[in-house]
C-alpha cells in the first residue's frame, strides 16, 4: 500500500535505486532523486548512461530491482499493476520522442483519447482536450490529423495530450529529438509555459543545451546521478530558449557532443 | 492516510467499442478481407438452412392446397403371395360409405401405348394404359391443359387421355393425334396437368372403362380406388375401407394416404442439408483462424499503441479488452455480411424455383450464437499476448 509522507508529498522521491537488467546490466547503480512541486528538471545524460531507465521507474512502466521510488507519495513498489495503471491515468503525462499519435484520429480525439483511462465520460474528454489544444497554440487545428500538421505541431498535440487531464507531473522523453530547431524551439515554448502555470516537468534529454535551458539539471553516467543542484533548484524560471536564441544558422546542438553521442544523433536522425 | 485509493477507472461499454473500432478504422482492406472468410462461413450455413426450408415450405403448402382427405385403395396380397384382385363392384361399394364425398377407380390395362404400330412392343416408355371411371379428375381435383376429360361419348369410344408426363414421353401436346394402344388406333382427346398426390396418373394413359372393356379386353376389376371424404372422418372411412371394399377378404386389400408420402417428403431434413452445413462450418472454422491471424499480426504491429495506451493509464485488462472487442467485431462484421448474403441466396434461389423464401429465425440466432464464440475463440490468445506485454518494451524506440 501506498503510504504517503504527512506534509505535501513529493512528486517524485528515488532512494537508492538500483535497476539490473537480465544478465547483470546495471543500467542504474544507486540513484537518489527528488523532484517537488513545480520543477522543471532536465536529467541529462549521453546514451547508455541510464536515463532512459530513469524515466521508466519514474514512469511507473517498470519496477526497481532495489531501492525505493515513490510517484506522489505512492510508493510503487506496494502497488499492484492495476494500481500503477491508475497512478499512470491521473499522476503522471508521457511525452515521447516519437509522438504516438493515432493517424486515423483528429488532434482532438487523440488528445481527448489521453483522458479514456480516467473515467471522464466523452463529452467532458472533448471539452477538456480542446482546451489542452487551446493552451499548446492548437485551438485552430482541432480537426486536422497529424498527417495534416507539421512535427512541432504533432508534438504539441502529443503535450496537449499528457497535460489535458493536468497530472502533476509531466514526463517528457526528447520531446525535441525528432524535431527541427524552429519545432524544437515551439515545443519547448509550450513546456516553458506549462511549467510558469503551475505544471511539474521532467525532461530527459540528451542535448546539453536543453539541459542548460533547464533550472535544475540532474547529470547522469554510467547509472549515477553525477551532479544536481538538489530538490527545489527547478523552481527558478528557465534560462533563454536554446533553439531561438543561437538564431537560424545554427546547428540543433548534436555536433558540439563528445564522442558518446553519435548514437544519440542516429536516434534523432529523421527516418 | 491521506492518499486516496488507486483504482482504475472503468470503462464504459461505448468506450471499449471506440477502441476496438479504431484499430478497424486504419485497415479497412485488411478488415474486409478477414471479416470475409467469416461471411462466406455464415453465408453457407444461412443458405444452406433457408433453401432446405424454404422446398420444406413449399412441400407443406403444397399439401394444404391439395388436401390430405385422399385416400387411396388398392389390392394387395392373397394369403398365398399371389397378386389379390378388387371385386368388380368395389367401387360401388365405397361411393356408399356415408361421409365418402367422391371416389373413383382405375384399372390397369394389360396393353401398352405406342406413337405409331411400327415402334416394338417392347417400347411401353414406361406408361401404364389405365380405365379411368369419369369422375376420375373430380376426385383427384386434376386439371386438364389441353383438350378435355373423358365423357359419357368418348368414355365408350377409342379415346385416350394422357397423364402429363405420358404425353412428355411420347412428345405429345396436342389432341387429335392417333396413337396405337393393343392393337388399334386411339384418338388423343386431352392432357392432364401435374397431380403431385397421383403421380401414377401422371405416367399413364387413361380410356374410359366401357372403352376398355371393349377394345382393349379389360377385365372390370379396378386396380385403385380413389376416395375422399370430409376431412373429419378420413380415419373412420379408413378403418371401414377394407371390409367394405371385399368383404369376403378384407386383408387383401391396402389403404394408403398419399399425402403421407409428401409429408414425409417434408419432414426429412436430408443427409445433403447436414453435409452443406458441415461444409459452412468448415468455412466459419477457417474464417475464425483468419481473424485469429489478423489480430496475432494486429497486436504486434501496435505494440507503440498498447505501449502508449499503458502509459496514458490502461491496465492490462484494458488492454486485453479492446483486442478482444475489435475480434469480436471483426467477426461480427463478418457475421452480418453473411447473413445478408445467405439471405439473399435463399432469397434468390427460392425464388427461381418458385419457392416461398424462408429462412428459419433460429438459423440468424444461431450465426450471431457462433459469430460471437469465434470472435471470442480468435480473440483471446492475441488479447492475452497484447497484455501481457511491457510498457516499456513497447515504447521503445527502435
Amino acid at each position: 500500500m501506498s503510504v504517503p509522507q504527512p506534509e505535501q508529498p513529493r512528486v517524485v522521491e528515488l532512494r537508492e535505486v538500483t535497476k539490473v537488467y537480465g544478465a547483470g546490466v546495471r543500467a542504474l547503480r544507486g540513484v537518489d532523486l527528488l523532484v517537488e512541486r513545480g520543477e522543471l528538471v532536465a536529467i541529462a545524460g549521453p546514451s547508455g548512461s541510464g536515463k532512459s531507465t530513469l524515466l521508466h521507474l519514474i514512469g511507473t512502466l517498470d519496477r526497481p530491482t532495489t531501492g525505493t521510488v515513490r510517484i506522489a507519495g505512492h510508493d510503487v513498489a506496494g502497488l499492484s499493476d492495476r494500481e500503477l495503471s491508475a497512478l499512470r491515468a491521473r499522476h503522471l503525462g508521457f511525452v515521447f520522442q516519437q509522438f504516438h499519435l493515432a493517424p486515423g484520429a483528429s488532434a482532438l480525439d487523440n488528445v481527448a483519447d489521453g483522458l479514456l483511462y480516467t473515467g471522464t465520460p466523452l463529452r467532458a474528454r472533448r471539452e477538456r482536450a480542446a482546451a489542452a489544444l487551446e493552451r499548446v497554440g492548437l485551438g485552430h487545428r482541432l480537426g486536422h490529423r497529424p498527417s495534416q500538421l507539421s512535427g512541432g505541431e504533432q508534438q504539441r498535440v502529443a503535450v496537449a495530450r499528457a497535460v489535458a487531464g493536468d497530472p502533476p507531473l509531466l514526463l517528457a522523453d526528447e520531446p525535441t529529438g525528432n524535431l527541427d530547431s524552429a519545432a524544437g524551439a515551439e515545443v519547448l515554448n509550450v513546456l516553458r509555459d506549462l511549467y510558469a502555470a503551475g505544471t511539474t516537468i521532467v525532461v530527459i534529454t540528451h542535448d546539453p543545451e536543453i539541459a542548460e535551458w533547464c533550472p535544475r539539471q540532474v547529470r547522469v553516467r554510467d547509472g549515477r546521478v553525477v551532479a544536481d543542484a538538489g530538490a527545489g533548484a527547478g523552481r527558478r524560471p528557465p534560462g533563454p530558449n536554446p533553439k531561438t536564441a543561437s538564431g537560424p544558422a545554427a546547428p540543433p546542438g548534436f555536433e558540439n557532443v563528445p564522442g558518446a553521442e553519435t548514437a544519440g544523433a542516429a536516434k534523432g536522425a529523421p527516418r | 492516510m491521506t492518499g486516496q485509493r488507486l483504482t482504475p477507472a472503468r470503462l464504459g461499454p461505448s468506450d471499449v467499442l471506440r477502441t476496438g473500432a479504431a484499430g478497424l478504422r486504419t485497415r479497412p482492406a485488411r478488415v474486409v478481407l478477414s471479416a470475409l472468410g467469416i461471411a462466406i462461413g455464415i453465408a453457407t450455413m444461412i443458405a444452406v438452412l433457408g433453401i432446405s426450408s424454404s422446398s420444406r415450405e413449399q412441400l407443406l403448402r403444397q399439401l394444404d392446397r391439395l388436401g390430405t382427405n385422399l385416400l387411396t385403395v388398392a389390392p394387395g396380397q392373397t394369403m398365398f403371395g399371389e397378386q389379390a384382385k378388387l371385386p368388380v363392384e368395389a367401387l360401388g361399394m365405397v361411393r356408399r360409405i356415408g361421409p365418402v364425398r367422391t371416389a373413383s377407380a382405375t384399372g390397369t390395362v394389360g396393353t401398352t401405348i405406342r406413337r405409331t404400330d411400327r415402334i416394338p412392343k417392347a417400347v411401353t416408355g414406361g406408361i401404364a394404359v389405365q380405365a379411368a371411371t369419369a369422375d376420375l379428375l373430380t376426385t383427384l381435383e386434376g386439371r386438364v391443359v389441353t383438350g378435355a376429360w373423358l365423357n359419357a361419348a368418348t368414355e365408350t369410344r377409342p379415346a385416350v387421355v394422357l397423364g402429363a408426363k405420358a404425353a412428355q414421353r411420347l412428345g405429345i401436346t396436342r389432341t387429335g393425334v392417333q396413337v396405337w394402344m393393343g392393337e388399334r388406333w386411339f384418338t388423343v382427346v386431352g392432357v392432364l396437368g401435374a397431380m403431385p398426390l397421383a403421380p401414377e396418373i401422371e405416367r399413364s394413359a387413361l380410356v374410359g372403362f366401357p372403352a376398355a372393356e371393349k377394345y382393349l379386353g379389360f377385365d372390370g376389376h379396378p386396380t385403385t380406388i380413389y376416395e375422399r371424404s370430409a376431412e373429419e372422418s378420413v380415419e373412420a372411412v379408413r378403418a371401414v375401407l377394407p371390409r367394405t371394399v371385399n368383404p369376403e377378404n378384407p386383408e387383401e386389400v391396402t389403404v394408403s394416404r398419399p399425402s403421407d408420402a409428401l409429408a414425409a417428403r417434408a419432414a426429412a431434413a436430408s443427409a445433403f442439408t447436414n453435409l452443406l452445413l458441415g461444409l459452412g462450418a468448415v468455412a466459419l472454422l477457417v474464417g475464425g483462424v483468419g481473424v485469429a491471424n489478423t489480430m496475432v499480426i494486429s497486436v504486434l504491429e501496435r505494440r507503440k499503441e498498447i505501449g502508449l495506451r499503458r502509459s496514458l493509464g490502461a491496465t492490462r485488462g484494458q488492454v486485453r479488452l479492446q483486442f478482444l472487442a475489435e475480434s469480436l467485431l471483426l467477426s461480427a462484421l463478418g457475421g452480418v455480411a453473411g447473413a445478408v448474403l445467405g439471405g439473399l441466396a435463399t432469397a434468390g434461389y427460392a425464388l427461381s424455383r418458385g419457392w416461398p423464401p424462408v429462412v428459419p429465425p433460429w438459423a440468424f440466432a444461431g450465426a450471431v450464437g457462433a459469430t460471437l464464440v469465434i470472435g471470442t475463440l480468435a480473440g483471446l490468445y492475441p488479447a492475452m499476448r497484447a497484455a501481457r506485454l511491457s510498457p516499456t518494451v513497447a515504447l521503445a524506440t527502435t
